[in-house]
């Protein structure tokens, strides 16, 4: 009986998770090869004979390559020095520099937008320093796309270095050291290697993210191509087949990286248990050395969140009062006002909160349930439950929209399609889909914690499955359910790739509306609404951490 | 005596292993039993059938006559403590006890005091609130075992009880449980892979070997008379000898062993012919000066236990056996003649177990 209950929920779950997310994938497939005169080679003919769509695809893969290369440069030096040296500040420092990862991708593309840009605080002092007549430069094209890149996506090396860094056995490090080894041969032949699988980890992060990156290009691309783009413009121009063949061809770049990538980082187990003293490691600084390694990481932190500090100042700018001076003359509360104040500026920040709301809700029962049949039972149907909740992840954010726009356009209920586009219930779906991978990979990595014979113990002391879930299971996923719930929320709140395909007036979501401020030259709104997605997604994943783990 | 537990004909099957092979146990109310056997024995999937975790392939498992064996665990009312305790970590000692007994409707002032109850059985009274991880590991163990007792089960399972405490503390625990199951008077099982630890605990003791049990007893019927030369290797010391039988009758046996003939006790099943495998334990044999009859061997290594000494001699068959002797009567490189001492020495036909 307990096993045909267990088989029903597994079933459910299986359909659900191929009806959103395996099938729309195969109906943009289908319909690439599809024209109105039954199928068809013309989509992919035309695609290969434009040399738009040829830049395009050059394009996200050299700014993707490179953005892996740039982030690098960046996180592992950083991860490095927070890991070696002992200096003022440096838990506090070590947190605020993986903020960018907190931040939705939109606020800081324009964070940079308002720092760096032709009318930025940087660009306006050097005008005013050197008494230029224009602006000293324009933020666009590859270069603005690859330094926003760089900005946030370091964040993906710094945190993951900063981890693998912190499972290393200190034991080998006083190995290297009394065999003579220096401290730059210790680094590039024991530490690296030992890193190898957290900078795989990393890289593949980067070269998916920046592949699927939207806003960066979309703000400040300018002429400069990428796939991301290009499919929503040939959307938006009404020309379907053309979307579906540059969407199959941005989706299978992402699984070759994901297979070329995901390869390099294989490795084999480190032989031995963790037996050293952990006081060894960091460098207690002193004298001038401190003084360096405390400035400049100062200086680099300042750096990196400097853009959000922008936002924050601007955001009490109102409109109109800031025209050529350096600094902003008035400041004022009247942006975060209006936001409540003004019904047709609260509803976008409703309608986030409560799709947000309802993809995470979702996605976190989605995982819970899916936790039992994946993790216990080694069945091939959670095998195939697993592998579809973690498909979204490789599959760009522009790519998921399309096919859900596409799948969920016509009425054939028979086929399982229905019209959801236009109504309100797309962009939920939307945000649920893309939810699923961050969220299921933190419960499930929770159910994979747990030790089954508390489930066992449960048991025998004469409590059903019911009571097991809620007093034994769920109190003991609590870290693992809130950390995937604020990951859900946090993306979900700040989407701006699938809520540019999906969304209706009605729906608009607050990425959209901050885009419209700015188009509108509402620069101090735009950047009140990044101010509060940046606060709504500091608090969710604050929440999400302040529950105490449990230690066995 | 009527019994209470009974295991009929027990199987179960995992992939190709054969895990649990016709197993049939029968146990009277209050008696202790210890499953004891090398890992992978199958004792531990004989526990965890009997609380209900497997499902047999073939079998029953009756409690006071009354089929269990589809019952699933929360209704079997068995008690189970488990290796590693699986303590709730996120309820504290009070939470974790009164978990069985809420799962019975127990509430309020009654449940408080069943609960306290319980602590005070196994010497814990006013740790309720205490957290799980604040205590040491003998005081988790007991509060497993408060935990398992206080929805008063009809039969108490306990896996491996005692592997996960420090060696100074086995002993102690190992007396303080007996007690306890004697004070509660509940049945019991017990997996255990230590003989010493089988022996003082249980009534009974089951050994086991590929997921067949080899002999049931008390210890003194498993130590005077293994019922095959595995059961006399596993419990107790004893060294394999070949050797061949002579005379047989039902007293005394007449055996050869390399060039000499030994006069050894004949086994209750009745004489024996042909070619034998002694086990010997290290009483049965004596270490004499070489020039006595009887089967020469080189002494070559000497070990003190107490009052004794435990001798390693090599036979000129090449075979090693360890017998005890006066730590005087020889030192590593002596020869020395072994002959009988008349107990300790069990014979079994070659061929068979």
């Amino acid at each position: 009986m307990n096993r045909l209950r267990g088989g029903l929920v597994g079933r459910v779950l299986l359909v659900g998770l191929v009806w959103l997310i395996a099938y729309p994938l195969a109906v943009v497939l289908l319909e690439s090869v599809r024209g109105p005169g039954g199928w068809t080679l013309e989509y992919f003919r035309q695609f290969l004979g434009r040399t738009g769509d040829w830049q395009a695809l050059w394009g996200s893969l050299w700014i993707s390559l490179a953005s892996v290369l740039l982030s690098a440069a960046v996180g592992i030096p950083l991860a490095l020095l927070f890991w070696r040296y002992e200096f003022p500040g440096r838990r506090v420092l070590g947190v605020l520099v993986a903020l960018p990862a907190v931040l939705p991708p939109l606020v800081g593309v324009i964070a940079f937008l308002f720092l760096y840009g032709e009318t930025g605080f940087v660009a306006r002092l050097v005008q005013a320093l050197f008494r230029l007549e224009q602006a000293p430069w324009r933020l666009e094209g590859a270069m603005a796309i690859l330094l926003v890149h760089g900005y946030s996506m370091y964040v993906y090396f710094y945190l993951l270095v900063r981890a693998g860094l912190a499972g290393l056995d200190p034991a080998m490090l006083e190995a290297a050291a009394s065999l003579g080894a220096g401290r730059a041969r210790t680094l590039r032949h024991v530490i690296l290697p030992l890193l190898r699988p957290s900078l795989a980890g990393a890289s593949l992060l980067t070269f998916m993210t920046a592949l699927a990156s939207f806003s960066a290009p979309y703000i400040f691309g300018g002429g400069f191509r990428v796939m991301t783009t290009q499919i929503v413009t040939s959307r938006l121009n009404g020309d379907y087949g053309t979307a579906m063949v540059e969407t199959v061809t941005l989706t299978a770049v992402a699984l070759l990286g994901l297979w070329i990538i995901g390869r390099s980082g294989e490795t084999t187990a480190t032989a031995g248990g963790m037996k050293g003293t952990g006081g060894g490691i960091r460098l207690q600084t002193s004298g001038l050395t401190r003084v360096a390694v405390t400035t400049i990481s100062w200086l680099l932190v300042l750096g990196l969140l400097l853009p959000h500090l922008t936002l924050v100042l601007l955001s009490f700018v109102p409109i109109g009062t800031w025209t050529v001076e350096t600094f902003p003359p008035v400041y004022r509360m009247v942006n975060y006002l209006a936001l409540v104040r003004d019904p047709e500026r609260l509803r976008p920040l409703l309608n986030s909160l409560w799709m947000a709301t309802a993809a995470t809700v979702i996605a976190v029962g989605a995982a819970v349930l899916a936790g039992p049949l994946v993790t216990r039972r080694k069945s091939r149907g959670g095998a195939a439950i697993e592998g579809l909740l973690g498909l979204p992840w490789v599959v760009p954010g522009t790519v998921f929209a399309i096919a859900l726009a596409t799948a969920f356009s016509v009425h054939q209920p028979w086929l399982g399609r229905v019209i959801l586009i236009g109504t309100p219930w797309l962009l939920p779906l939307a945000y649920l889909v893309r939810n699923l991978p961050i969220t299921s990979r933190a419960i499930l990595a929770g159910f994979r914690g747990l030790d089954p014979t508390l489930d066992e113990a449960a048991a025998s002391l004469g409590a059903g499955r019911w009571r097991t879930l809620r007093e034994v299971t769920l109190p003991l996923l609590r870290p693992a359910l809130s950390a995937g719930a604020a990951l859900a929320f946090v993306t979900a709140l700040g989407d701006f790739v699938t809520s540019i395909v999906l969304y209706t007036y009605d729906t608009r979501p607050l990425s959209l509306e901050i885009l419209s401020s700015l188009r509108q030259g509402d620069v101090g709104v735009a950047a009140a609404y990044g101010v509060l997605l940046m606060v709504l997604s500091a608090l969710a994943f604050a929440a999400g951490r302040d529950r105490r783990t449990v230690e066995t | 005596m009527t019994p209470f537990l009974e295991v009929d004909r027990l199987a179960k099957r995992f992939a190709a292993v054969v895990a649990v092979n016709e197993v049939t146990l029968t146990l009277a109310q209050g008696q202790i039993l210890a499953l004891l056997g090398p890992s992978g024995s199958g004792k531990t999937t004989t526990l965890r059938l009997l609380a209900g975790f497997e499902t047999p392939d073939q079998g029953r498992i009756l409690v006071e006559g009354n089929d269990v064996t589809a019952t699933r665990p929360a209704e079997r009312r068995f008690g189970m403590v488990f290796q590693h305790y699986a303590l709730f970590p996120h309820l504290d000692v009070g939470g974790n006890v009164a978990f069985g007994l809420e799962s019975l409707g127990v509430r309020g002032a009654d449940l408080d005091n069943r609960v306290s109850e319980a602590l005070r059985l196994v010497d814990l009274q006013g740790l309720e609130r205490r957290r799980v991880d604040q205590l040491s590991g003998g005081q988790q163990q007991r509060v497993a075992l408060a935990r398992a007792l206080a929805p008063e089960p009809r039969v108490l399972l306990l896996d491996e009880p005692l592997s996960n405490l420090d060696p100074t503390l086995r002993e102690r625990t190992r007396r303080e449980i007996r007690a306890l199951i004697r004070r509660v008077g509940i049945t019991t099982v017990i997996v255990t892979h230590e003989q010493e630890e089988a022996f003082d605990l249980g009534d009974l003791v089951a050994v086991m070997r590929q997921g067949r049990v080899e002999q049931v007893g008390t210890p003194e019927q498993l130590y005077g008379a293994p019922a095959n030369s595995f059961v006399a290797g596993f419990v107790g010391r004893a060294s394999a000898l070949e050797g061949t039988a002579v005379e047989s009758d039902a007293h005394t046996t007449r055996v050869r062993v390399g060039e000499a003939m030994w006069s050894v006790p004949s086994p209750a099943s009745g004489p024996l012919r042909g070619a034998l495998t002694l086990m010997v334990r290290p009483e049965g044999l004596r270490l004499g000066p070489p020039s006595s009859p009887g089967v020469n061997a080189t002494v070559l290594d000497r070990r003190f236990i107490g009052a004794e000494a435990l001798y390693s001699v090599r036979l000129a068959s090449g075979a090693e056996l360890e017998v005890s002797g006066d730590p005087g009567a020889a030192k590593p490189g002596d020869s020395v003649s072994l002959q009988p001492t008349g107990r300790g020495i069990l014979l079994y036909p070659r061929s068979g177990r």
